[in-house]
């Protein structure tokens, strides 16, 4: 696929506010270092993607580890992760944390305050680009960024359409950069 | 006039309707209710139960002081926020459909008014089904007795349906939560609407009548015999189709026609006549019509593809069109002679016409049936596999297929392997495909990306060949008696009711494998429209479809298909005479108590897999406002707004207990009222925990909670974390996995609590606290 900032579906064309593109992905890395309290959002595309040899769970395991930044695990990937002995922060449906998440007052996956960068992957990517719409509009306090190899247009920051190899490429620098 | 009195001249009486009382229950305090009569209900519900807005557009684009951006808490030239602007538009898709059931409603009745006269009795089940109306008695407080009297309840409910519509007026309502009780309000509505439609309908055509063996009847594109001319009906409204029928029958035609139908008009037509074949659900337009079976194909309302008559035009099958709201551009020929327009349609003269009286109907398609089908030899739309191996080579690898695609399906790798050769890949998307057909606009070549995926799933479709129930209608006043205890009790441990249109995220074997699961939990299951049928189209290890497996008796254990969208309205009476006729609470005009006995007792789950329409919006609206959690697949979350619990919230889940007045906490039970699952797994984990309700007695929480922990351990691999927010006393607990719960509510903190009788209203609490 070509690399554009144009959403993955077609007619996906939100309005006035765009995500802005993640050309460098040492930009992740720097917002994830500078985020005081931030949150992996992962779907259940997680354990059904390739990614080097494995799923993108396994990729998923090993960046929380070394990140460590509480994993969500949404829809059945609770029984993936426990499937690789991964114990995340907290599992719910995706519409859940969502909900969660544009409420200031909730205190997190860990209890330790509320979340002010949110990482999402793994998720349909229409249920993902309508979760990250709710929150562009109804969560001031958050930032968040897509880590998917499409253009989701409601995050405040997301990869273009990138081919598969270029994707992996960039996650491997995010995780080497964190 | 002469009399003892004197001599009167030029008198004129004129009586309009004479009103006979005859139900003596009293009136409860919310007949015939106005927008905002239910306000405090709603707002009862919407505390608990709060929109968790996903904008669809950044933008309003409803009036010319815009577009207006909306983005990041701005308000629009008109003052609107994107909260309310969001609610708004679920008003009005909620308005769309409410008025299209209605006006299905309405046209049915003036049409059957005609037929068969006001005075015809609504008997839908005799001395079985003596509560024949239950929403409307609940909504109106009227007990209708003739077709005439569904006439003034249209009225009622047609005045609220253009109040509620109004709203949605720039510069009208401005806060979002009464844009959402005006929602409820228009769901509401909009179950009366379908029981008028559906008890017409049952009474004056016949329908099986709240009867549990009604006929299996034949599913499937392989039930159909190609070798007789065969008329396709499409769409909702049976009128039209019960036209052909009888002109069939009456000319000794029955059985040298196949007369088959997709979508909910499919389920009615059955209903009416068993030898009817139902095709499959709405997304099974594009695949038939282009596979050149049908001779003529024709149009009611609803849920059509508009560009049917353009498809069937490709396969030269001549359309008839017999709704005023579905013309198609065609001329109307409903003041000719029926030979004329044969003639017409046979010649190809004229590709299609408007035929809007439906006897007409019957005798013109019958006829074109007979004429075109030895003229037109089945002339398919869809390419030979030899064509589609030459073709696929112009295929440019754009994925713009892929990304027109709302499955996101892998289209050009199977393009791919096309080119090489292969048509494996493409066959594989068949099962997967919804339908739509948005690959072929996509194609920057023009290829008939979505016609391939049919040829190479051919066999496949071929090979359809099922059985469903025939739409039972209403369930019986003595079913409800005999279910009533053990569902209010939690010992049937729920109601689950798959209902709604195809929009599926991987294909319709999700609907069959949910429905399967919860039969054999002993849930009682039920369904309707394309969900009905795609519940259906299934076959176990010994070849039973799930309708052949399980009773269609509204009991622990069955699969009861209640019919087309408008039987919707039997799967909410249920619940509602739960409360009258089990618990005896008063039905007439008395909403609020209902719909908090419903909230609170009945663990009733809606289940819209592949909800995608307005009509499916304004269902789940009139189940909410009754107190049935909605559950739909992932599409769903594009209807712009969830209605969710916060089970953390502690604050947000007390009751009161009706026998003393005291507040007590009840846990998440329901935990939400309007939620889109993201897959199958996770739909099946929730259904189980949302039949969850405060009234269950230890058995029946016990029973529940060993459904939700054992399908969580099989779908997820693990203990549910909220278990502890679900037991009550240490006997809620199940006795097989006492010891391993008990450790869990000690670490969590657990406290044991009591079970009240549950009421969100004041005013039923018997003996306040002092």
């Amino acid at each position: 696929m070509v690399m554009s900032a144009e959403p993955w579906q077609t007619a996906e064309i939100p309005g006035p506010k765009k995500a802005l593109v993640i050309t460098k992905p040492e930009v992740v890395a720097a917002m994830i270092k500078r985020a005081q309290h931030p949150v992996l959002v992962v779907g259940h595309k997680a354990s059904e993607t390739d990614f080097e040899g494995g799923k993108l769970v396994d990729f998923i395991i090993e960046f929380s580890k070394k990140t460590g930044i509480p994993v969500v695990a949404t829809a059945h990937m609770i029984g993936e992760f426990a499937k690789r002995g991964f114990k995340p922060a907290a599992f719910m449906p995706a519409v859940d944390i969502g909900n969660r998440l544009v409420d200031p007052s909730w205190t997190g996956v860990d209890g330790k305050g509320p979340h002010d960068l949110a990482l999402f992957v793994g998720l349909y990517y229409y249920m993902e680009w309508t979760i990250l719409s709710g929150l562009k509009h109804f969560a001031k306090h958050l930032k968040t960024v897509s880590l998917d190899n499409v253009y989701h247009p409601h995050a405040s920051w997301s990869f273009p359409n990138l081919s598969h190899e270029e994707w992996v490429k960039n996650l491997k620098v995010i995780m080497e950069k964190v | 006039m002469r009399s003892d009195l004197g001599l009167i001249k030029n008198l004129e009486l004129s009586i309009g309707k004479i009103v006979e009382e005859t139900w003596t229950e009293p009136v409860g305090p919310t007949p015939f209710p106005s927008l905002t009569t239910l306000r405090e209900w709603d707002m009862k519900l919407l505390q608990r139960y709060k929109p968790f807005y996903l904008p669809f557009c950044d933008v309003c684009c409803l009036c010319t002081f815009g577009k207006c951006d909306l983005t990041g808490g701005k308000r629009g030239a008109c003052g609107i926020d994107m909260a309310a602007q969001q609610s708004r538009i679920v008003l009005l898709a909620c308005c769309i459909g409410a008025a299209t059931h209605t006006g299905h409603a309405r046209h049915l009745v003036e049409h059957l008014i005609e037929k068969y006269g006001r005075r015809m009795p609504l008997d839908v089940g005799g001395l079985n089904i003596q509560v024949e109306a239950p929403i409307t008695r609940l909504v109106c407080g009227v007990k209708p007795e003739t077709l005439g009297d569904l006439e003034e309840i249209l009225d009622y409910v047609e005045q609220q349906i253009t109040h509620c519509l109004s709203v949605c007026h720039t510069g009208q309502e401005g806060g979002n939560l009464d844009f959402e009780s005006k929602v409820f309000h228009v769901g509401m509505l909009d179950h009366v609407g379908m029981e008028v439609a559906d008890i017409a309908q049952i009474a004056a055509y016949g329908f099986p009548k709240g009867d549990p063996d009604a006929p299996l009847v034949d599913l499937g594109y392989g039930t159909v015999n190609i070798e007789k001319p065969v008329i396709l009906c499409i769409g909702h409204n049976v009128v039209p189709s019960v036209g052909i029928i009888d002109y069939m029958k009456e000319n000794g035609l029955d059985g040298e026609i196949e007369v088959c139908g997709l979508c909910c008009t499919a389920h009615d037509m059955t209903r009416y006549y068993n030898r009817g074949k139902i095709i499959g659900p709405i997304s099974w337009q594009l695949r038939f019509i282009r596979s050149g079976v049908p001779d003529v194909v024709v149009l009611d309302e609803q849920c059509i593809r508009t560009d049917a008559f353009y498809e069937a035009q490709r396969i030269k099958a001549p359309v008839i069109v017999t709704s005023e709201k579905n013309c198609m551009g065609l001329p109307n020929r409903t003041n000719d002679s029926a030979d004329a327009i044969v003639e017409d349609l046979v010649s190809g003269k004229t590709p299609g016409v408007l035929i809007l009286d439906p006897e007409k109907v019957g005798e013109v398609a019958v006829k074109v049936a007979l004429k075109v089908t030895p003229l037109r030899k089945k002339f398919k739309a869809i390419p030979e596999v030899d064509e589609i191996l030459q073709i696929v080579k112009e295929c440019r690898q754009c994925g713009d297929c892929r990304r027109a695609c709302p499955q996101d399906l892998h289209i050009p790798e199977a393009m791919k392997a096309a080119m090489e050769g292969s048509l494996a890949k493409l066959a594989d998307l068949y099962d997967l495909c919804v339908g739509c057909g948005r690959c072929e606009e996509a194609c920057p070549a023009g290829l008939q990306v979505h016609s391939f995926i049919i040829k190479a799933g051919e066999k496949k479709l071929k090979e359809e060949t099922y059985k469903v129930r025939a739409g039972r209608g209403p369930i019986q006043d003595v079913e409800i008696r005999n279910v009533g205890s053990p569902i209010v009790l939690g010992e049937i441990p729920g109601v689950v009711a798959f209902v709604g249109c195809s929009n599926y995220p991987k294909g319709g074997l999700d609907v069959a494998e949910m429905c399967r699961e919860f039969a054999n939990r002993r849930y009682i299951v039920v369904t309707s429209g394309c969900s009905a049928m795609t519940a259906g189209m299934y076959k176990n290890e010994e070849g039973k479809t799930p309708y052949e497996e399980f009773t269609g008796e509204f009991t622990a254990g069955c699969l009861v298909n209640v019919g087309s969208c408008v039987a919707n309205a039997h799967i909410a009476g249920a619940a509602i005479k739960i409360a009258n006729i089990f618990a005896k609470r008063n039905l007439r005009a008395n909403y609020e108590e209902i719909a908090d006995y419903i909230l609170n007792r009945v663990g009733a789950v809606g289940v819209a897999w592949g909800a995608y329409s307005q009509k499916a919006a304004s269902i789940a609206a009139g189940f909410w406002r009754l107190g049935v959690p909605v559950i739909v697949g992932p599409h769903g979350i594009k209807y712009r707004r969830m209605l969710l619990g916060r089970a953390d919230r502690e604050e947000d889940w007390y009751v009161y207990d009706a026998r003393t007045g005291e507040k007590v906490h009840v846990g998440p039970a329901p935990e939400h009222l309007f939620y889109a699952a993201e897959t199958k797994e996770e739909a099946m984990v929730m259904i189980a925990k949302l039949c969850m309700r405060p009234n269950d007695t230890t058995k029946g929480r016990a029973i529940k909670l060993t459904h939700y922990i054992d399908l969580h351990k099989r779908l997820y691999g693990t203990m549910p974390e909220d278990i502890h927010r679900f037991v009550r006393t240490i006997a809620d607990i199940p006795v097989t996995m006492k010891d391993e719960i008990i450790k869990i509510l000690e670490e969590k903190g657990w406290k044991e609590t009591v079970i009240p009788d549950p009421t969100l209203l004041s005013r039923l609490i018997r003996k306040k606290k002092e």
